[in-house]
């Protein structure tokens, strides 16, 4: 089996986030970036369903600039068997990125698809959805477990979802986001990052897959969210409620 | 007042001036630094925490998505938060363009590391005196246990340059517990140069996985940095190729917890030409150590005395030839000197930046102390300072992976300019934190140590 992996070049987790003086985005200049917590923890469950036996060969991806070749190359160290660039300068959203998979999934035939859930600069969770839809195949998001038997061409994922645990059975080939407890990623060693020089990186263009880049969504403002305002106190419980219905209007 | 200062672990530098980090007569004397505690808050948001490959799982918080961060209180425990986070993120350390791109990617897998292993623990380690030999294992997982040693024996094959990279990006979280790893390399490192086949091949799959931890023993209590002058004897008795060992050596790194002495020893004349080198097993009869050091710092490395009575060494642990031993001891220490220098410089660049952050939040007169001139005058000199030292560590590194004839000097400059550089900066460090420097629930004050 082959699992395509698509990670994703976000803004470090720990980095506290400026937004752009002209509120069009928030500030990445020089400022320290890294592959997805959500694209690692998949990429990670990829390396373990090959190690148990699963899997042949795990395929990472990544989408835009030649910046991107960085979180190909950490991919590569942690593991994965070989890296594809799909290289563009446009801004991609989810709908691109979607289409653009569709395509690699068209010429490398993987039998599993593994993305995190959401990119951590966006906050989309949407790519997996709809790459699931434009192929057609089965889905399962959130991922807080993803078990498969020998031989089987069938996968048991447990999701998480709003009222608790729920698992399904997917027929393979099929979508998978990570969601954070599926596991611990593991870090890359020293002698894996040089290996990884050795491994390759093709470089494939939008047109190449047939996908013409179209802006479908316009980023009208960025700002930051409203300073948190002190507390008050309340002289009684009725104020409370009255505070709590008609200011904060949550009953 | 009682005025604390802390002490490298001396490595001699016999033949070029010992680099003081206290300068008896000085004002600095009066500002001396306090090592220990730091009481972090990790960042709840977002914290990703990860495992090696030896599968140790941690846990992890929920969270998806990092928020805009608020500007914290004046409190101490927000102030020391903040500082974290911010501490955190500056670890860009303008000198990208003279790294290659491996150095790039081992400098990023140092820091994931020590920010997830090292930073949460460092201050308790030191409180503690806790060796984190666990941890060290889990370095040693990714390569860390033997960075110059061959493929072969489960080293990581890499040249100086890059372990001054590395070591830098660990120091950054924990200057002491690195600065074990470094000499525990420098053992491993001096087993792959001057060890026969046999001996790599016996010796140094246990050093490269750290299931086995090395210790580094040159000084005596009447020689340190007139090293030549030591005083451990190795004999050979008739009718045996087994050497004798009886002396004491001072000091040493890992004392006690170690579980390989690489020990230099006299074999033939006075001088250093009469030096052998001997790898001496912990459980050897006639070996055992003195108290551990009650140190002003880097209490999360043991160090004691290590006492040879009698100590029987098998000829095939002889290390080099006899005589030789001092060459390979002083070829060790270039090595060793250039780490060190690095640790000093991961340890500023931390108090550089805990310092820009406590000054970017820290108000008085109606604005954050960063926006006054001397503020910003103090820490640009601090950066210059660092990034001096940094500059000199890869100087003394490259020269000492071309094998340039001035390595040794290289690396003596290297380690002298920027163990006092960085004292100083940690000292500025301190002092911009005001009244808070002093207290030991800041970061700050634990990074004093060198």
């Amino acid at each position: 089996m082959k699992i395509m992996v698509a990670v994703k070049r976000v803004i470090d987790y720990a980095v506290k986030i400026r937004v752009k003086a002209d509120k069009s985005g928030v500030e990445t200049t020089n400022v320290k970036m890294a592959m997805n917590p959500f694209c690692e923890i998949a990429l990670e469950e990829a390396l373990r369903l090959r190690e148990a036996g699963h899997a042949k060969e795990v395929v990472v991806v990544s989408m835009g600039g030649p910046q991107c070749a960085e979180t190909l190359r950490t991919g590569l160290a942690m593991g994965a068997d070989r890296a594809i660039h799909v290289s563009t300068t446009e801004l991609l959203h989810p709908l691109t990125v979607a289409k653009l998979l569709r395509g690699l999934a068209e010429s490398e035939k993987p039998n599993m698809l593994l993305l995190g859930k959401q990119a951590i600069d966006d906050d989309a969770n949407q790519t997996g959805q709809m790459i699931a839809g434009l192929l057609h195949w089965p889905q399962g998001t959130f991922a807080s477990k993803v078990a498969m038997e020998k031989g089987s061409d069938s996968v048991v994922v447990e999701r998480e979802v709003d009222g608790g645990l729920e698992s399904l059975k997917l027929q393979l080939p099929a979508v998978i986001t990570a969601d954070l407890r599926l596991n611990q990623p593991r870090y890359a060693t020293l002698p894996n990052i040089m290996k990884a020089k050795k491994k390759p990186i093709s470089q494939v263009t939008p047109e190449q897959l047939g996908v013409k880049i179209s802006r479908d969504l316009e980023i009208v403002e960025v700002i930051e969210p409203p300073k948190r305002k002190a507390g008050v106190m309340v002289a009684s419980v009725d104020e409370l409620l009255d505070k709590l219905k008609n200011e904060a209007r949550v009953i | 007042m009682l005025l604390q200062f802390n002490l490298p672990i001396p490595i001699p530098i016999p033949c070029f001036p010992t680099s003081s980090l206290i300068d008896m007569g000085s004002f600095q004397l009066s500002r001396a630094l306090l090592g220990s505690r730091r009481n972090w808050v990790v960042r709840s948001q977002a914290s990703l925490t990860r495992f090696c490959s030896s599968g140790v799982i941690k846990g992890v918080s929920d969270t998806s998505s990092p928020s805009v961060h608020e500007s914290p209180s004046a409190s101490a425990s927000e102030h020391a938060v903040a500082n974290a986070s911010e501490a955190i993120l500056k670890s860009r350390t303008w000198n990208e363009h003279q790294l290659t791109a491996d150095q790039l990617q081992f400098r990023s897998l140092a820091s994931d590391f020590a920010e997830n292993e090292l930073m949460p623990f460092a201050a308790q380690w030191d409180e503690q005196k806790h060796f984190p030999v666990e941890v060290l294992r889990k370095a040693a997982g990714l390569g860390f246990g033997g960075l110059y040693c061959g493929h072969d024996v489960g080293g990581s094959g890499l040249s100086r340059a890059d372990g001054a990279v590395i070591f830098e990006a660990l120091a950054y979280a924990d200057v002491s517990t690195t600065a074990y790893l470094t000499i525990h390399n420098m053992c491993a490192s001096l087993i792959e140069r001057y060890g026969t086949e046999d001996q790599r091949q016996d010796f140094l799959r246990e050093l490269t996985s750290m299931d086995l931890l090395a210790s580094y023993c040159l000084t005596e209590p009447n020689s340190g940095s007139d090293a030549a002058s030591l005083q451990t004897t190795a004999r050979r008795q008739a009718g045996s190729t087994d050497y004798i060992l009886n002396g004491e050596k001072a000091f040493i790194s890992g004392g006690g917890a170690a579980d390989v002495y690489l020990v230099m020893a006299r074999t033939g004349e006075a001088g250093p030409k009469g030096i052998s080198c001997f790898y001496v097993d912990k459980d050897s009869k006639g070996l055992s150590f003195g108290r551990q050091e009650d140190k002003l710092g880097w209490r999360s490395q043991p160090t004691s005395s290590v006492i040879l009575d009698d100590v029987r060494v098998p000829e095939r642990c002889l290390i080099g030839k006899e005589g030789e031993g001092f060459t390979i001891a002083m070829s060790a220490l270039d090595g060793g000197r250039i780490n060190i220098a690095t640790c000093s410089v991961g340890g500023a660049q931390f108090c550089v930046d805990a310092a820009q952050g406590y000054v970017s939040t820290r108000k008085q007169f109606g604005k954050a102390i960063i926006d006054f001139q001397n503020t910003q005058f103090k820490l640009a000199d601090m950066l210059t300072k660092v990034q001096a030292s940094r500059c000199l560590v890869l100087n003394a590194a490259t020269a000492l992976d071309s094998k340039a004839p001035w390595a040794s000097a290289s690396a003596a400059m290297a380690k002298r300019f920027a163990t006092d550089e960085c004292y100083n900066v940690a000292n500025d460090a301190l002092q911009l934190h005001g009244g808070y420097g002093y207290l030991k629930d800041y970061a700050v004050c634990e990074l004093s140590p060198f």
